[in-house]
């Protein structure tokens, strides 16, 4: 038998468009770059070569107009996948991406559905400031009507990134800058990943830790030192928010009482309260403490290295957190 | 060369309608489409009238049922501008896709949408349209291809852009052959100062789009006069022109002549594949809303352009042309009386929608409601017409 197959990010994400692309004649990639330039993060690489200028289309810089017309061609029946170069430009598209996508279907009693892929980088890159950083999932989760992956790894980012292109509904895509270049296998045969389904990535007895995205690698890293403390961590990867599998959580956290959830978008009101929310409520004779939270900073994203670092989730405030979560143990 | 100002003198000095006229658009006669004529079957013009009447007489009914607060929320009546709907909804085909904003009970009665369809969305029963989920300001129809009734304002000319897009890439991508679909979407005048609405024309001049942008110039944006909120409003094609989209003025208290003018572009449109930008002068006789006094405007004005009103000016025609007489105008008013009636009879009749309503239509999969339990329950979906494929993602290895 071979040796596992190992790609990056970017090369998973377009492996499941481009093979999509292949099955489906009504999937076609837009947005800024895409096509002539390769991908502004070189995710849609070679595409416009095999596809031609039809289905990979390049945008003028203008997200509420491009965002609003793959919704309409959505409305004709079409699976658009639109490419944001950074989910921080979405806010100017905040009117088609909200109010449109999650809503027509319902304010149509079920006439028109939406069936587009938004998707691009989420969550703070290296130093880009305050207005380059948006954790949008701490916005946009609040909407019923969208669905919303937030993949960790190479395998999840192409299995969910081909069940959202197939499934009838749109779906917010968050991807990482940070994690573009990370490598992980992922096999040669066709696979696609159900949305609502938490992976448990280290299995453990003394603390739960629940996370997506990017921090999910903080809290593994804070496990291996927790391990070393002779603390026990069960680590789990929830990979889509919308829906949530509270479920995997739950079951994980009656059997260890403790719970910390690393969510990097800010604290007030967001994807991880509501899952801290959810373990209490479930939990509720199970827990020895409160659930605990390790957020980013409630401050806009600064830009020196040093305020950005401790601006983050990282390894060391989820060992804290456990530390406090466990404190009895 | 343009003036930047409002040239209210020139031709309009010495009439005194003329002069109102040019007060609400600025003066505009020598913007104005070379006339067009076209052949036109009497049948169909009778169809005109009718349509224009059904419209009126609906919309006279939906006052009347707000002020009995059988319909709530917001609601915007097209009286005055009935002609727009109807000849521009003419001129195309009916599987041309059709976007508009959120005065759009016209535009649904022009597709063909049934009134009672149509009333009962707005009385919240669960015979509307869209099943009462979607009010006055949303009214769908897919078997007619109209694509909404949207309530933020410019929030559909994206989406215009995307049907005439998704509309060619069906025929060209997918099924190899040429296109031959436009799309139709109107907005009013306010628009045109929204982002979106620029954002649509570059994409549409860009991507050789053929949708054709209706501007239903009432010459206000809510009680906002148009010179008072829009630059170069007496040249609204200038706009267009900057995307490099043909830009038409257009009288729309006409309906022989809106009808005579969108033919013609949208002809063009399904042969050349571009965008077209229409400022088409209108008024509507009420308020923007129920609750609006139109203290904005003169009752002087209003009567200038009372005496100018779309369905009197096609019973003249109809009748100067013997296609009209007292008796077909008097039997058509009773039928559409009569329907109009039974709509609202019908609609009074029809439920509210049911509890399960609440939850049904959020997503096309079989997701439901959010309730915090572990999955989602599974009671949502399946029921709409809005599946495009059929997922299977039961495993995760195929």
């Amino acid at each position: 038998m071979s040796a596992l197959r190992e790609i990056e990010f970017r090369d998973a994400l377009r492996e499941a468009m481009s093979e999509e692309m292949r099955r489906d004649k009504r999937v076609f990639l837009l947005g800024e770059e895409v096509a002539e330039y390769n991908g502004a993060y070189k995710v849609s690489r070679g595409m416009l070569e095999e596809f031609g200028p039809r289905r990979i289309i390049d945008t003028p810089i203008s997200e509420s107009g491009f965002a609003g017309l793959a919704i309409g061609a959505a409305m004709m029946g079409l699976k658009p996948v639109v490419e944001f170069m950074s989910w921080s430009f979405s806010l100017v598209a905040a009117d088609p991406i909200l109010n449109n996508a999650p809503k027509m279907l319902y304010m149509s009693g079920g006439q028109f559905g939406c069936p587009v892929v938004f998707r691009g980088n989420d969550g703070a890159g290296g130093q880009l400031g305050s207005t380059h950083s948006w954790c949008v999932e701490g916005l946009f989760s609040n909407v019923p009507g969208v669905k919303i992956a937030i993949p960790s790894n190479p395998y999840d980012a192409k299995g969910l990134l081909k069940s959202s292109i197939r499934g009838d509904d749109p779906v917010f895509f968050l991807e990482s800058e940070r994690m573009l270049g990370n490598k992980g296998h992922v096999p040669e045969e066709e696979y696609v990943i159900p949305f609502g389904q938490a992976k448990i990535l280290r299995e453990g007895t003394d603390c739960t830790l629940a996370s997506w995205g990017r921090p999910v690698h903080f809290c593994m890293e804070a496990a291996e030192e927790l391990q070393k403390q002779g603390i026990s961590c069960e680590v789990i990867d929830l990979r889509t928010v919308r829906p949530l599998d509270i479920g995997t959580v739950v079951r994980s956290v009656k059997k260890t009482s403790n719970c910390v959830v690393v969510d990097q978008s800010w604290s007030f009101g967001s994807p991880g309260s509501e899952l801290a929310s959810q373990v209490h409520r479930h939990c509720f004779d199970d827990l020895d403490n409160y659930v605990h939270r390790v957020h980013t900073a409630d401050v806009p994203t600064p830009y020196a290295t040093n305020l950005e670092q401790e601006y983050l989730p990282n390894a060391r405030k989820i060992v804290e957190a456990v530390r406090s979560a466990t404190y009895n143990l | 060369m343009t003036s930047l100002s409002n040239p209210t003198s020139g031709a309009a000095a010495g009439d005194p309608a003329k002069q109102v006229h040019a007060k609400v658009y600025g003066d505009v006669d020598h913007l104005q489409a070379p006339p067009v004529s076209v052949n036109v079957a009497p049948e169909r013009m009778l169809q005109w009238l009718h349509d224009m009447l059904l419209i009126r007489e609906f919309e006279i009914r939906c006052m009347q049922a707000y002020q009995e607060k059988k319909i709530g929320g917001f609601c915007h009546v097209y009286i005055g501008q009935e002609a727009v709907a109807v000849g521009c909804i003419q001129a195309v085909e009916h599987r041309d896709p059709v976007v508009t904003a959120y005065r759009d009970h016209g535009h649904a009665l022009a597709r063909g949408m049934d009134p009672k369809y149509c009333m009962a969305e707005m009385f919240g029963r669960i015979g509307g349209c869209a099943k009462g989920k979607g009010g006055s300001m949303h009214m769908f129809d897919r078997d007619n291809n109209l694509y909404g009734g949207h309530g933020i304002v410019g929030a559909q000319t994206p989406l215009g852009a995307g049907l005439a897009f998704g509309c060619k890439y069906i025929d060209e991508v997918i099924e190899g052959k040429k296109n031959s679909r436009v799309a139709l979407c109107f907005l009013g005048d306010g628009a045109l100062n929204q982002g979106a609405f620029h954002e649509a024309l570059n994409l549409a001049g860009l991507f050789d789009i053929p949708v054709i942008y209706v501007v239903e110039n009432n010459g206000y944006s809510m009680g906002t006069a148009i010179a008072r909120g829009t630059t170069m409003a007496h040249s609204l094609i200038t706009k267009a022109a900057g995307y490099g989209i043909d830009g038409y003025v257009v009288d729309g208290m006409d309906v022989s002549e809106v009808y005579a003018q969108m033919k013609r572009i949208a002809d063009k449109c399904r042969a050349t594949s571009r965008p077209a930008f229409v400022d088409m002068r209108t008024y509507r006789y009420k308020g923007h809303s129920m609750s609006d006094p139109r203290k904005y405007r003169t009752k002087e004005e209003e009567e200038v352009f009372e005496t100018g009103d779309p369905i009197g000016t096609l019973e003249r025609q109809l009748r100067a042309a013997g296609i009209l007489d007292d008796d077909k105008l008097k039997s058509m008013q009773k039928a559409i009386r009569d329907q109009v009636r039974e709509a609202v009879a019908w609609s009074d009749a029809s439920p509210v929608p049911s509890m399960d309503e609440l939850f049904t239509d959020v997503y096309v999969e079989k997701w439901g409601p959010y309730t915090g339990s572990t999955q989602p329950e599974m009671n949502g979906g399946g029921a709409n017409q809005a599946t495009t494929s059929t997922i299977n993602v039961k495993e995760e290895l195929l």
